[in-house]
């Protein structure tokens, strides 16, 4: 044992997490936390303590995503700059029309638009940079990407304060109907795709992923225009209620990653027909893409089960139970259901490749039907957005 | 422990009796997947087929055949079938079977570090590198475990011969995940089946307790349909009105109901409604007060929807609302002549009309406001009240009822105002509105003296005996024969509407008529129209309006009423009921809960969360470092492999690799000797 020592001890960064973050990370995160503080003095009057512990968490999860993402600090900093900006230019709702960067840019109105128009854009300049092998025009469309959800989160937080100039008993968190949670499953699945874009450093399937959020802008688009949801109304009573602050965007957290499974399943058997002609431009191996589905259903399924968990919590408070066989409810289970024999054929029976990439894209048809056909199709105590 | 329960096991397997048979076909992974999707697909049906629906409605929808064939299915309340539940039971089981054959193995893996392994089978692995260092083996070793602990693992070192393995796993709490999750579910259906009420299923259909399924009072229903108060778990409703007390809650079961004594009696004080500006509603409450024979002092407390008042288990919610029996003002206008009778009554209530038509009036409901777009609106925000309403059903003697629906005050419709009353045949049926046009005093007085006035004979009589001389006949015996003649004419009209009239002119025409028919059919036409003018005529003479020279709104007035005339055939009552006054009483719908298995749920769901998490974000992995004197130093094995998690495992032994590598720094003698591993 005399003999014994360790080599390199001397060479290797071995430092902690914490200790590796640098003096930005730091100062982010204190920026953030002064924000946070100053907010829940600021507007303590319309907040109750679990939404100042709303406030708080979200800052906490922003940290750590910000910590471990770092291009999630640059966004965070311009959409709060941007959402500052558009807020002071906007004492009431007259602004909206007569100052121009409210009327052309960030009123919640034009900023959707804005970021509409991006998403719709994003996915023909992925395509067209994967089909061409044009490195630029796949980092083209990263921005575009980042730009859409970003004008998609302005929008919707700018939307949040165009509430409370409606009225102050008007005024709630904007995810409160159909109209708002498609913006809120766009940019989401628009930002964990490009997490997962960052993590995994390929372009390749932005195209794929984008015809997803294109197909939901499409709907919004004519939900908009069709049907004029796009007017802010006041709340129904059931739905005021913290709960809504993290049931929702947890729920969309999931959508969102289902959706992006489902996309790499279908970038998946598209490329298993003709392997090579798709490899050489570019697309991941096999074995990426389906690690890469793997992780979002995981992700999906983790915050599903949260976001089932915490609407029974909900439940229990609003409706006189924590499950009452709503069909919403029901449908949620069966998405449960149906991820979880997904990962248990994955886990236990180590299945792989081709089927498990056509289950991906049926899931996203039970999601699809849980998030819209319940409300299009059957009627229960969920149906708040109808159509 | 752990190897108690290994080797048990494999005794049974050795004996392959049926209990181990039956035991790996419940914990098989087939099985589970088979009940998840199983338990998918029927969960389907309760969304399709709306639940606890009266029976009757089935009926009518399924038709009787099918109507039984889903009922024995249990499919009006899936949720509750026997062999839904018996689904859900198998499923627990499978996965209690699943945990505890699992459990010792992945205590196994959890504690184990694998310090036996043989370098013949670390060099089957897919992940190797090897490496020749300057340096003896205790250092390397020592540089190895720590490389390892810096990366995560936790290593076990092993003196083999003159060699020294390293064994290491990192992220053991995975294998946590798998017990917590299959633990969760377990719970989760434990408390879900507590909280469910399969007592009271049992109870039904051992004859200790019987359904009702008529709508009376509490009093009269019947003992056997009554459970005292209980520590159990139920979830019922009850309405009750302002002012009101209750304490019992009705719970629904097959096709009624049973009633649930509770341990409290609840007294309403007020129910209300706050609506923003644009009408919607903003709040439901009620201020309700909680006596219990245990308390002191009652429990006062303001009920919201999102905030119960929760007393000894017992959760009382905001469910919904409706009419507690308001008292209604009513001026009942007989449709066939004759002076209005003032008429008292309360919702939920019914009584015989004031007539000889032998209607039953049921009032089944009244509403104060009454939101409804701007007729022009162009957003969804430009809304108006049009103030209240109720609704009642006139019911025939033969059992027969239609439904109507009538506004207290007169709605403007393109700058007209009028009185509208709806009706319908059935739930299911649109309301058509009949339009009564308010007189300039905003009332229905002059519609109703133009009506007497056509339904009197005598009346009709000299109107049309004017309108005669207008049109210049003198002959009296003309004059009185078609006096008659347009009286029939005009009741036909009230009767049976314009269509009818018409058809009675071309019979009483071509009978009559000679050779030009269309002349006579003419003639007709303009009597009954003129008489009809003189009627009106005379109603506002005797408002003291020179018919003469009517203002362009008694004139507008005059159409609407003959189009109302017309419209009577269709309303198809006697009378026309106006509500002059009211007293409104609201009630609260309340619903009850005790739920003693939510918190096991809750509990469950902190299980399943925690073990999901370490189940996906934490990897279980497994590296060995093998160390032994080669000439000159020693000879470095690090090897490991992961079937589940392939690409993070590759990129974890990478930077393991890469630690190694730069720790060895210069003391690599021997660089191009180290075989990189297959690491894809």
């Amino acid at each position: 044992m005399s003999t014994q020592q360790i080599l390199g001890e001397d060479t290797y960064d071995d430092r902690g997490f914490l200790a590796r973050l640098s003096l930005f990370d730091w100062l982010w995160a204190a920026a953030l936390l002064l924000g946070s503080v100053y907010a829940s003095y600021h507007f303590a009057p319309w907040m109750d303590r679990y939404e100042h512990g709303i406030l708080y968490l979200t800052w906490a999860s922003t940290v750590a995503i910000g910590w471990m993402w770092k291009p999630a600090r640059l966004f965070t900093i311009v959409v709060a700059a941007v959402t500052l900006f558009a807020v002071m230019r906007y004492p009431d709702l007259a602004a909206a029309e007569t100052d121009f960067f409210l009327n052309y840019l960030l009123s919640s109105q034009a900023a959707i638009m804005w970021m509409c128009a991006l998403f719709l854009a994003a996915p023909v300049v992925y395509f067209a940079g994967l089909l061409g092998r044009a490195a630029f025009l796949e980092r083209l469309g990263t921005a575009m990407m980042w730009l859409a959800s970003g004008a998609g989160l302005v929008g919707l937080l700018v939307r949040w304060w165009e509430s409370y100039l409606i009225a102050p008993e008007v005024g709630r968190i904007p995810v409160t109907n159909l109209y708002e949670v498609f913006v809120l499953f766009a940019f989401t699945t628009g930002l964990i795709y490009l997490y997962y874009e960052y993590r995994y450093q390929t372009r390749a399937l932005g195209g794929f992923v984008g015809l997803i959020i294109a197909a939901s802008i499409g709907f919004l688009l004519w939900y908009h225009f069709v049907q004029g949801a796009h007017e802010i109304d006041p709340l129904i009573p059931a739905l005021q209620s913290w709960w809504m602050k993290i049931h929702v965007p947890t729920n969309f957290v999931a959508y969102g990653a289902f959706a992006i499974a489902a996309m790499i399943g279908v970038a998946y058997l598209i490329q298993a027909r003709m392997p090579n002609a798709w490899q050489r431009r570019g697309l991941p191996s096999p074995e990426v893409m389906d690690d890469l589905m793997y992780k979002n259903i995981a992700l999906g399924f983790a915050f599903f089960t949260i976001a089932t968990i915490l609407g029974a919590l909900w439940a229990a408070e609003a409706w006189g139970g924590y499950w009452s066989w709503d069909p919403k409810e029901t449908w949620s289970l069966i998405t449960w259901l149906n991820y979880a024999a997904w990962l248990h054929l994955r886990f236990t029976k180590g299945w792989r490749g081709t089927p498990m990439a056509w289950w991906a894209v049926a899931g996203l048809f039970v999601v699809t039907f849980t998030f819209l056909g319940v409300n299009i199709f059957l009627s229960g105590l969920h149906s708040y957005g109808e159509l | 422990m752990a190897t108690a329960a290994a080797s048990t096991q494999s005794e049974r397997r050795r004996r392959k009796s049926t209990a181990s048979i039956l035991l790996t076909f419940l914990g098989s992974m087939n099985l589970a997947i088979t009940l998840l999707v199983a338990l998918a697909i029927a969960s389907v049906i309760g969304t399709v087929l709306q639940q606890g629906q009266p029976y009757q409605d089935y009926l009518l929808k399924f038709g009787p055949f099918w109507f039984e064939v889903y009922e024995f299915l249990g499919l009006y309340d899936v949720y509750s079938a026997p062999w839904f539940l018996f689904m859900l039971a198998f499923l627990v089981v499978s996965t209690s079977v699943c945990l505890v054959r699992h459990t010792p193995f992945v205590w196994k893996e959890m504690t184990r570090f694998r310090e036996h392994q043989q370098e013949r089978s670390l060099r089957a692995l897919g992940h190797r590198r090897e490496w020749l260092v300057d340096a003896d083996t205790e250092t390397v070793a020592a540089t190895a475990e720590t490389a390892l602990t810096r990366q995560g693992f936790r290593a076990r070192r092993k003196n083999k011969g003159d060699g020294i393995m390293v064994a290491a796993m990192s992220g053991r709490s995975n294998r946590v995940g798998y017990i917590l999750t299959h633990l969760a579910i377990v719970v989760i259906c434990i408390g879900g089946l507590i909280d469910g009420n399969l007592l009271v299923q049992w109870q039904h259909w051992t004859g200790q307790l019987t359904v009702e399924t008529r709508d009376i009072p509490v009093s009269q229903v019947d003992d056997s349909s009554k459970i005292p108060p209980r520590r159990t778990a139920f979830r019922g409703n009850v309405t009750i009105p302002e002012g009101g007390r209750a304490g019992v809650v009705f719970l629904r079961l097959g096709e009624g109901y049973v009633v649930q004594e509770l341990p409290f009696r609840l007294h309403v004080k007020d129910f209300r409604i706050e609506h923003y500006d644009t009408g919607e509603p903003r709040s439901f409450e009620s201020d309700v007060v909680l006596h219990a024979p245990e308390l002191d002092e009652p429990i006062e407390q303001t009920i919201r929807v999102n905030e119960p008042l929760v007393y000894d288990g017992h959760a009382i919610y905001q469910a919904n609302f409706g009419d507690g029996g308001s008292r209604l003002g009513l001026r009942a206008w007989p449709l066939d002549g004759g002076e209005p009778a003032e008429v008292e009554t309360h919702v939920n209530e019914e009584l015989a009309l004031p007539g000889d038509h032998g209607r039953r009036l049921e009032v089944t409901d009244f509403e104060v406001f009454n939101i409804h777009p701007v007729p022009e609106a162009t957003s969804r925000r430009e809304v108006r009240n049009v103030g209240p309403s109720f609704t009642y059903r006139l019911r025939r003697p033969t059992g027969e009822a239609l439904e109507y629906e009538n506004y207290m005050l007169p709605v403007d419709i393109d700058g007209d105002s009028y009185f509208l009353s709806g009706v319908r045949r059935s739930p299911g049926d649109e309301f058509r509105y009949l339009h009564i046009p308010a007189d300039p005093s905003g009332g229905l007085d002059r519609f109703m003296a133009l009506l007497q006035q056509l339904r009197d004979e005598d009346a009709v009589a000299a109107a049309a005996d004017r309108a005669m001389e207008d049109i210049g006949i003198t002959e009296s015996r003309v004059r009185q024969q078609v006096g008659r003649e347009a009286h029939g004419m005009i009741q036909t009209l009230l009767e049976s509407g314009f269509d009818a009239v018409m058809a009675e002119q071309q019979q009483r025409a071509e009978a009559r008529g000679g050779d030009a028919p269309e002349r006579l059919m003419d003639f007709y036409r303009l009597v009954v129209e003129r008489t009809l003018w003189e009627a009106y005529a005379q109603v506002l003479l005797d408002e003291d309006i020179d018919p003469a020279e009517p203002a362009e709104e008694d004139l507008v007035f005059y159409s609407d009423a003959i189009t109302a005339m017309t419209a009577l055939a269709d309303y198809q009552a006697p009378v026309f009921l106006e509500l002059t006054d009211f007293d409104h009483r609201q009630a609260t719908g309340l619903q009850i809960a005790r739920a003693p298995g939510q918190n096991i749920v809750y509990f469950g769901s902190l299980l399943l969360t925690v073990g999901i998490f370490l189940l996906f974000y934490v990897a279980h992995r497994r590296v060995w470092c093998w160390v032994r004197p080669a000439s000159g130093g020693a000879q470095v094995l690090l090897a490991g492999s992961s079937q589940r998690d392939p690409m993070g495992f590759a990129k974890a032994f990478g930077k393991l690799e890469g630690d190694l590598n730069q720790r060895f720094g210069d003391r690599r003698r021997d660089a191009s000797n180290g075989v990189s591993g297959d690491s894809t």
